[in-house]
């Protein structure tokens, strides 16, 4: 999370990733340590990217440009 | 010329056609037959005959009304046709113009949807291979609806109550009417031209002629010519279009289209916890696993007893320094001996001895020399003593003594009168000096 923010999909493949090597079970300790920290991590960036998506962002395309929408009501672009 | 009684064709056959629009039984004639000599010419025009068992009427829809027709008019079918009939002055025909054709029978709309859906899988428009892969999370979803109502609200809602973290952005599309298939057309490419992940086409229910849009070949192909992976939701679970059947997924209702498109946060949120669960244990037990991989070791045998470890090398050490030792001692002792004989060496070569033995020789040589000079010269004193006294008793004064004289003729000792002439003169010496006399006579014995 200190570079650059990372995608939602791209946390979760890694994650993914991590747990399948760390499955294989024969990854050395130190490198196993590091993965599940890293693991850790991930599956907390994951969490707290599906916990606190702000609201979703909806737009509509009006004449080749995004308009936002409140979806909330019927879906009408404001 | 008025005079003339001959009409031109041309005039003629005006006359007849003004006959025939001015009949009301000719305009919106309702006609049923059966289709024959179909021809679709490129321009969209539909030229052909209608029949039945005894007569034969010929028939043009142009391309504006043929577009109306919802199915693909072929020969042999039965059709049901409004229009007019009017007079073609160019061939002097009578035609049957036709505004409208419905397939009789079986509707026109079930008709269209059989021989589109046979074509397009005939051309493999269907198959699976075609049908793309989905991304698991999506980040950017394309949506094809209308901007109202409910099919639009329902994907929306759907998304985000199970997939927030997704951009969507809806393409406003016309989903029902004459424009509809050139919007929904329209709305799939523009959306190509972006990076979308995943695309939801679709509408809420609504009749037959509602949804027929997505019934159209226009259509269809858009779908399948579409990069970003489709997703159709059109109307009800029930209602089953062409579009259904290319989209590379289909779903039941736009509610559906949504669930299909996106993960559930409540099966993500409880995937993750699992995968904590998972990642924690597998790196206990790489813990574990170490520990006990340790423990072993700390046990075992070097860690145990672990001058075993070391006591063959001091042994080798000791060895090695004893024969050091030894090695240095011998070597030393070697030197010295080394060094001993060289010096007795030196030493028995040293000038001092030859000199000291020079000095013994020399003293002795000069002892022998002494001895030898002193022998020698008493023994030459003897000899001399004993040649003194021999030539003292040899001594011719001794012997002049007893009266004995030596006669020189010159220096040479005269022994023989043969020496002497007579008249030569010689010298007579005697014990107490000598004569000089001359020769008067010899006489030999």
């Amino acid at each position: 999370m200190a570079e650059k923010e990372i995608m939602f999909n791209q946390a979760m493949e890694q994650l993914e990733e991590i747990v399948r090597q760390l499955e294989q079970g024969d990854v050395p300790l130190e490198e196993a340590l590091t993965l599940y920290q890293k693991g850790m991590e991930l599956s907390k960036v994951c969490h707290d990217k599906l916990q606190n998506a702000e609201k979703q962002l909806v737009t509509m395309m009006k004449d080749g440009k995004e308009v936002s929408v409140d979806i909330e009501t019927d879906g009408t672009a404001k | 010329m008025a005079t003339d009684p001959y009409l031109s064709v041309k005039a003629l056959t005006k006359y007849i056609k003004k006959k025939f629009d001015a009949d009301p039984h000719l305009r919106d004639v309702y006609v049923k037959g059966e289709l024959s000599n179909v021809k679709i010419h490129t321009s969209g025009h539909i030229y052909f005959t209608l029949k039945d068992n005894s007569a034969r009427l010929p028939a043009v829809m142009f391309s504006a009304n043929a577009r109306t027709v919802k199915f693909k008019p072929e020969s042999g079918m039965t059709v049901l046709i409004r229009g007019d009939v009017t007079v073609y002055e160019a061939s002097g025909q009578y035609q049957l113009y036709a505004q409208s054709m419905q397939a009789d029978g079986i509707g026109d709309y079930y008709l269209a949807f059989e021989q589109l859906k046979e074509k397009l899988a005939a051309e493999g428009l269907f198959n699976a291979v075609h049908k793309k892969p989905f991304p698991r999370f999506p980040r950017k979803i394309a949506v094809v609806t209308a901007p109202t109502g409910a099919a639009v609200r329902d994907i929306c809602i759907t998304l985000h109550r199970r997939y927030p973290l997704a951009k969507i952005v809806i393409y406003p599309t016309l989903v029902q009417g004459a424009q509809a298939v050139q919007s929904i057309v329209q709305s799939i490419q523009a959306a190509n031209k972006s990076d979308y992940d995943v695309m939801i086409v679709g509408r809420g229910g609504g009749s037959i002629e509602d949804l027929w849009a997505f019934n159209e070949e226009a259509v269809a192909r858009a779908i399948f010519q579409s990069r970003i992976p489709v997703i159709s939701a059109v109307g009800h679970e029930t209602d089953t279009t062409i579009a259904d059947f290319v989209a590379d997924l289909r779903a039941a209702t736009p509610t559906a289209a949504a669930e299909l498109a996106v993960p559930s946060k409540a099966e993500l949120l409880e995937r993750l916890l699992s995968y904590q669960t998972a990642m924690y244990r597998m790196a206990s037990n790489t813990i574990t696993k170490d520990k006990t991989a340790l423990n072993r070791v700390t046990s075992s045998m070097p860690f145990a007893y672990p001058d075993r470890l070391y006591r063959p090398f001091i042994e080798r050490v000791e060895r090695a320094t004893d024969s050091l030792q030894r090695e240095v001692i011998q070597n030393y002792r070697r030197s010295r001996e080394r060094h001993a004989n060289i010096e007795k060496q030196l030493a028995s070569r040293s000038p001092i001895n030859s000199i000291k033995q020079s000095s013994v020789d020399l003293e002795h040589l000069q002892k022998r020399l002494d001895g030898l000079i002193s022998q020698s010269l008493k023994n030459r004193s003897q000899q001399l003593s004993s040649a003194m006294r021999t030539l003292d008793a040899l001594s011719p004064l001794k012997i002049m003594d007893r009266g004995y004289t030596i006669a020189y003729k010159g220096s040479q000792v005269v022994k023989s009168v043969a020496q002497i002439e007579e008249g030569e003169k010689l010298t007579i010496a005697m014990k107490d000096g000598s004569l000089s006399a001359t020769v008067t006579e010899r006489n030999a014995f």
